[in-house]
């Protein structure tokens, strides 16, 4: 950029921190404005459907809470693997690992009625760790780009699952290829009469309060930062990096396994190929706009329920393809990048020489 | 009537942040110069030459190249007004040919590279000033040496008439440096002017015409490189007036708490060890005087555990250590305060209480059961802040937002905090205002008076004259003397850092 | 287990294996000059299925194939524009702009097909390239069918292998972009201006990886689909380190994943094997995983790949 240089900043003030993923989202729906205009409806309209639509009702209220709660899971996963700098994009595949694994225990008879519950909780975050240890190891052994790897395990793990359903796992009661119900006594309670507010809605709470804590509190948390700001100085302090990429990874994929367990112990009872819109993807943005701050996650996990139920109404109601909730998801990850840097970085004048 | 001089700086200012680099320097060089640009590390010498190569643009004065002034806004106008600088770092592609290397930057023939005609000009190039490699070698197989030769070939392959070199034989044999010295003789004698920086005081008096000295990013000296000027006078301008230590409190040393017996290690981007012997005792301060870059880092690197020796022994109270970790190093009571505090000593994101407690997170006294005890974090945060007097607004800053005189306190609390029997500090008081070094200095002593040991490693000699029990001279990865401080003087310690043997 | 082989190994399958490597060796091409420049282009997912879409609404809507490439082309080239923007003029996280890439381009292609389509009962097709059988050399035994019995995009792809060898290791440009990707200092202190040298490299990037997108919709398949691309731009990531960043290694990589692609489909066919056929479509995702594992620990990354270039820094 002639003319013009970027200057580190001394510190970032911390209403930046607020004010950014405000500004990022604002300026996405200003972007995205263009779009609904080129759908021939009005931007008004369109985007008064798109928010309120989903908090209309009490009951709809509710339900972008439940639609919510998945997105948190992941949300908190790729947040602390960030943190690390472990890119794990690959917490939609763990997402499907957790729910395979949860549907399979909610399934067996032989179980005594009230550890279905605990053990699904259980297999499911196990089941999601051990997919994002793979990576995890890889990168630690062998160098291999987690980027990639985690990206690609996705694939693999869904195209297994399809395997299964169509294969030994399908249910034989139903035309479709999708795992047979879980029993009666697996699924989630409900919390809130008459609507569909589950114990995962719950759990995800507790694991932000978790992650909040982890993060905060233990050591594991402090060695997460010093390893994802500064693997030199962390390896010269005596910071054993493989270890804590390790433990990073397994925390990661069991809270995307838990998104995993909620979908399929709270809302639909069994596995099947639509499981997952790209819930794993979106906890990327939601980490992002959260500043990798786990109660940031909340919000911004709402943000995108609101925005996913209300991409329905609002397409009934005006035209506009239901796929703009998609386009603002990815428009506000680079926004928020954007308006990230701003808090690294000012943008100054070159001085021009003179005698 | 005067033909215009080849290159004329006037009034160069270039500030970074709370540092003068350059304060109002005049340089001329004309054609058949070779100019040696002597002092020491932070004189302002590096600065300057990156002024003139376009990497930064300073804040007053003017640059004129044939008597033209000119305006230098990156390496591109550099290069086309006929400036080449070989750096002290290289800035070369290991992977590819010493062709490819040759051939950035320049427009082919059509669509093609245009090997027919590099080759033609490397051997223009050879037969004017005697440099020659052979052109499909890769990179990453030459020699230093032979890398640096590249180096200069580049800058002359684009028509260079003014070379600079900075810091050239750091890493040459004698035999090598011999050859670019008849290279450089020969630029000269084609009119080329050539600056060479250096602190080498007997290349500069063997090679160059003209000599400028510069200290604290001003001219302090410039003469003709004639019959008057000594090795001696050079030291002298280089390093400043004598200085008288002031009184210590007088210790007996104790036992020995650290010992190196031909220690060595292996070279390559980094300079080596080539075998140093060394002792430190409990209540002594041992100083390591010397320009950087002639072996102190490695010496620190060795004995915090993060470099491996190839070679000799090295024992810390007595016992026998060769692969130990960072953490193990600890354990034996050995503190570090690390020459690059936001590399390898603290990290710049995390709150100043983080950064406080990094090493020793895993203490009892800072986290239990995996637990941190934020309490007892913040406590010692606080009283480190209060008792060194760091200006912070308090123990949550990111401690990136501390001034660099700030940072180097927090290091020292953190690392004095623990009483080792066995510190060991670079470059300490960097950047520090004067009550704030002579704070610090007082911890050493204290330090010392507690029959503790230290290795202190600095380019200020005033500092090293003040603190040192005995001064060690370091010069090219080796031990040139250890002078008591009673015998010791600037001139002789000088003399020493720049590879000056004293007559027996 | 005889018979499988026998039926697999036929002209047929390898015709079609050279096919189906065509969108690979386009897209990890595109890559490739966006590493080799120091740039990772993760947004090559998104990018394809936002070209594969634009090229494929051009085509439908204006009858003419050729307008479809020209516009998947230049939806890269504008895709590339932006990563541009992103990592070289403001620097930021490589990983994480092309994850935003490719999120916002995937989302922009779903979200114009279905303004451009809506939703019919019945998927939009066109009529697709047809095979252009080269003449003399279609008719020369077996390697005739296989080679130059194929469509004008795969003669395309065939010819950018060697000439982007040719580009990057004997042309001006090329040099200065490799140097560019191992040592920007290098490249600066010669007097290349290395944020122009990237933008160019991720404009050529894009617009390969818009031919990828093309080729799907509009030659092996006739339609577009929302799971045309199914993680194909993943694999040139994968591909590229396989083959150790040269144009020639990371094309065969290219058509032994083909190889393995074609393979699972045959096998899927065939009754001899009593596997589901996602076992398959998986195998050619879990060879790359073991291959990349291989071949990670000695990576010969381009050195400066994924570090923005400030020249002051040393």
């Amino acid at each position: 950029m002639n003319g013009l240089r970027l200057e580190p900043r001394a510190h970032s003030p911390w209403w930046l921190n607020v004010l950014l993923p405000l500004a990022a989202v604002g300026a996405t729906l200003v972007l995205c404005s263009g779009l609904v205009v080129l759908a021939g409806a009005d931007v008004l309209t369109a985007y008064t459907k798109l928010f309120l639509s989903s908090l209309s009702t009490a009951f709809n209220l509710v339900e972008t809470v439940v639609k919510a709660a998945p997105l948190v899971f992941t949300g908190l996963a790729v947040t602390v693997a960030f943190r690390a700098k472990f890119w794990n994009i690959g917490a939609e595949g763990q997402l499907l690992a957790g729910a395979m694994a949860a549907a399979f225990i909610g399934a067996r008879q032989g179980l005594p009625a009230w550890s279905l519950v605990p053990l699904m909780i259980a297999g499911g975050a196990l089941a999601g760790s051990a997919w994002a240890l793979l990576p995890a190891v890889l990168k630690t052994r062998c160098k291999v780009d987690d980027v990639v790897t985690t990206l690609l395990l996705n694939f693999v793990l869904f195209y297994g699952m399809m395997a299964l359903l169509d294969g030994p796992w399908k249910d034989p009661l139903s035309g479709y290829p999708d795992s047979p119900d879980i029993r009666m006594e697996a699924e989630f309670p409900i919390l809130l009469r008459a609507t569909r507010l589950h114990l995962g809605v719950l759990l995800a709470a507790l694991a932000t309060a978790g992650v909040w804590l982890m993060l905060r509190h233990t050591t594991l948390g402090f060695e997460i930062d010093a390893v994802g700001e500064n693997p030199n100085a962390a390896r010269y302090a005596g910071i054993r990096i493989a270890a804590v990429t390790l433990l990073t990874a397994a925390v990661s994929g069991a809270l995307a396994g838990l998104a995993g367990v909620g979908e399929v112990a709270g809302i639909h009872f069994q596995v099947m190929a639509g499981l997952s819109p790209g819930y794993g993807y979106t906890g990327i943005v939601i980490a992002m706009l959260a500043r990798l701050n786990p109660i940031g996650v909340v919000p911004a996990a709402i943000f995108f329920a609101v925005i996913i139920t209300g991409a329905e109404a609002m397409s009934r109601a005006t035209g506009v393809p239901v796929f703009l909730a998609d386009v603002i998801q990815g428009m506000s990850l680079i926004t928020m990048l954007a308006a990230l840097m701003l808090t690294q970085y000012r943008i100054r004048r070159n001085r021009p020489e003179h005698e | 009537m005067e033909s215009p001089s080849l290159l004329e700086m006037r009034g160069i200012v270039k500030r970074f942040g709370d540092v003068q680099a350059n304060d109002g320097v005049d340089l001329t060089l004309n054609r058949g110069d070779i100019l040696g640009l002597l002092g020491e590390n932070g004189a302002g010498k590096t600065t300057l030459m990156n002024i003139l190569f376009g990497v930064y643009a300073p804040d007053r004065g003017r640059i004129a190249i044939d008597g033209r002034t000119v305006r230098i806004q990156s390496s591109a106008d550099a290069l086309a007004h006929g400036v080449g600088m070989v750096h002290q770092h290289f800035h070369l592609v290991p992977r590819h040919t010493v062709m490819d290397n040759l051939m950035v930057g320049q427009s082919g023939r059509g669509l093609r590279l245009d090997r027919g005609f590099a080759l033609k000009r490397m051997g223009e190039i050879e037969r004017g000033f005697g440099l020659h490699l052979p052109p499909d070698a890769r990179v990453g197989d030459l020699t230093i040496g032979e890398q640096q030769r590249l180096e200069i070939m580049k800058a002359l392959v684009r028509g260079a008439r003014i070379l600079v070199l900075d810091e050239p034989t750091a890493a040459l044999t004698p035999q090598e440096a011999d050859g670019l010295f008849s290279a450089l003789r020969a630029m000269a004698a084609r009119q080329m002017g050539v600056v060479f920086i250096s602190h080498k005081l007997h290349e500069i008096v063997a090679v160059t015409t003209r000599v400028v000295v510069m200290q604290q990013g001003r001219v302090v000296a410039e003469t003709a490189n004639d019959d008057t000027v000594s090795k001696k006078r050079l030291a002298e301008w280089m390093t400043g007036h004598e200085i008288t230590p002031p009184s210590k409190a007088a210790t007996t040393p104790g036992a020995v708490r650290l010992r190196m017996t031909n220690l060595q290690t292996r070279g390559g981007a980094r300079p080596s060890l080539k075998g140093v012997c060394l002792e430190v005792r409990a209540g002594e301060i041992l100083g390591i005087a010397g320009v950087s870059g002639n072996g102190q880092a490695e010496l620190a690197d060795v004995i915090a555990g993060v470099l491996p020796a190839s070679g000799g022994t090295l024992e810390i109270d007595g016992r026998m250590v060769s692969r130990l970790t960072p953490r193990e190093v600890q354990a034996l009571g050995v503190g570090r305060i690390p020459e690059d505090r936001m590399g390898t000593g603290l990290i710049t994101s995390l709150p100043l209480r983080s950064c406080m407690v990094l090493p020793r997170i895993r203490e009892r006294r800072f986290s239990r059961c995996g637990f941190l005890k934020h309490r007892a974090i913040g406590r010692f945060a606080d009283q480190q802040i209060h008792s060194f007097g760091i200006k912070a607004a308090g123990n949550h800053v990111r401690t990136g937002t501390l001034s660099g005189g700030n940072l180097q306190k927090a290091l020292l609390a953190r690392e004095l905090a623990w009483e080792p029997t066995l510190l060991l500090a670079a470059q300490p008081t960097r950047g520090l205002d004067v009550a704030a070094a002579r704070f610090v200095h007082q911890r050493f002593l204290d330090l010392r008076g507690r029959q503790g040991a230290m290795v202190l490693i600095s380019e200020d000699l005033e500092e090293l004259f003040a603190l040192s029990d005995r001064i060690a001279v370091m010069f090219e990865g080796r031990i040139m003397d250890v002078l008591d401080i009673q015998a010791a003087t600037v001139a002789r310690v000088g003399l020493l850092m720049a590879g000056v043997r004293e007559a027996a | 287990m005889n018979d499988i082989l026998a039926q697999v190994f036929q002209v047929g399958f390898f015709a079609a294996v050279i096919r189906m490597a065509t969108p690979l060796v386009f897209g990890t091409l595109g890559e490739l000059f966006a590493e080799r420049a120091g740039v990772l282009n993760l947004g090559i997912e998104g990018i394809m299925m936002l070209a594969a879409m634009a090229g494929f609404s051009t085509a439908f809507f204006t009858g003419n194939l050729w307008l479809g490439v020209l516009a998947a082309v230049l939806t890269g080239v504008v895709a590339g524009a932006l990563m541009g923007l992103l990592t070289v003029s403001l620097g930021l996280s490589q990983h994480v702009s092309g994850i935003g890439l490719t999120l916002l381009c995937s989302g922009l292609s779903f979200f114009f097909y279905r303004l451009i389509f809506g939703q019919p009962s019945s998927l939009p097709k066109i009529t697709p390239f047809e095979t252009l059988a080269l003449p003399g050399l279609a008719d020369l035994p077996v390697i005739g069918p296989i080679l130059f019995n194929q469509f004008a995009l795969v003669y395309l792809a065939m010819a950018l292998v060697p000439a982007a060898a040719f580009v990057l290791y004997r042309t001006p440009w090329g040099l200065n972009l490799r140097t560019v990707g191992e040592n920007p200092h290098a490249a600066y202190s010669a007097g290349v201006s290395v944020a122009a040298m990237r933008y160019q490299a991720l404009l050529v990037s894009g617009a390969l990886m818009g031919l990828a997108g093309a080729f799907l919709c509009m030659a092996q398949y006739n339609a577009y689909t929302f799971g045309v691309i199914s993680g194909r731009g993943w694999v040139c990531i994968a591909l590229i380190v396989f083959g150790q960043w040269s144009p020639w290694k990371s094309a065969a990589g290219a058509i032994l994943f083909a190889v393995i692609d074609a393979l699972q489909l045959r096998l899927q066919a065939s009754s001899a094997m009593n596997l589901p056929y996602q076992v398959f479509l998986m195998l050619p995702f879990v060879l790359t995983i073991v291959g990349m594992a291989l071949v990670s620990r000695n990576a010969m990354a381009p050195a400066a790949l994924l570090k923005p270039f400030r020249k002051e820094a040393r």
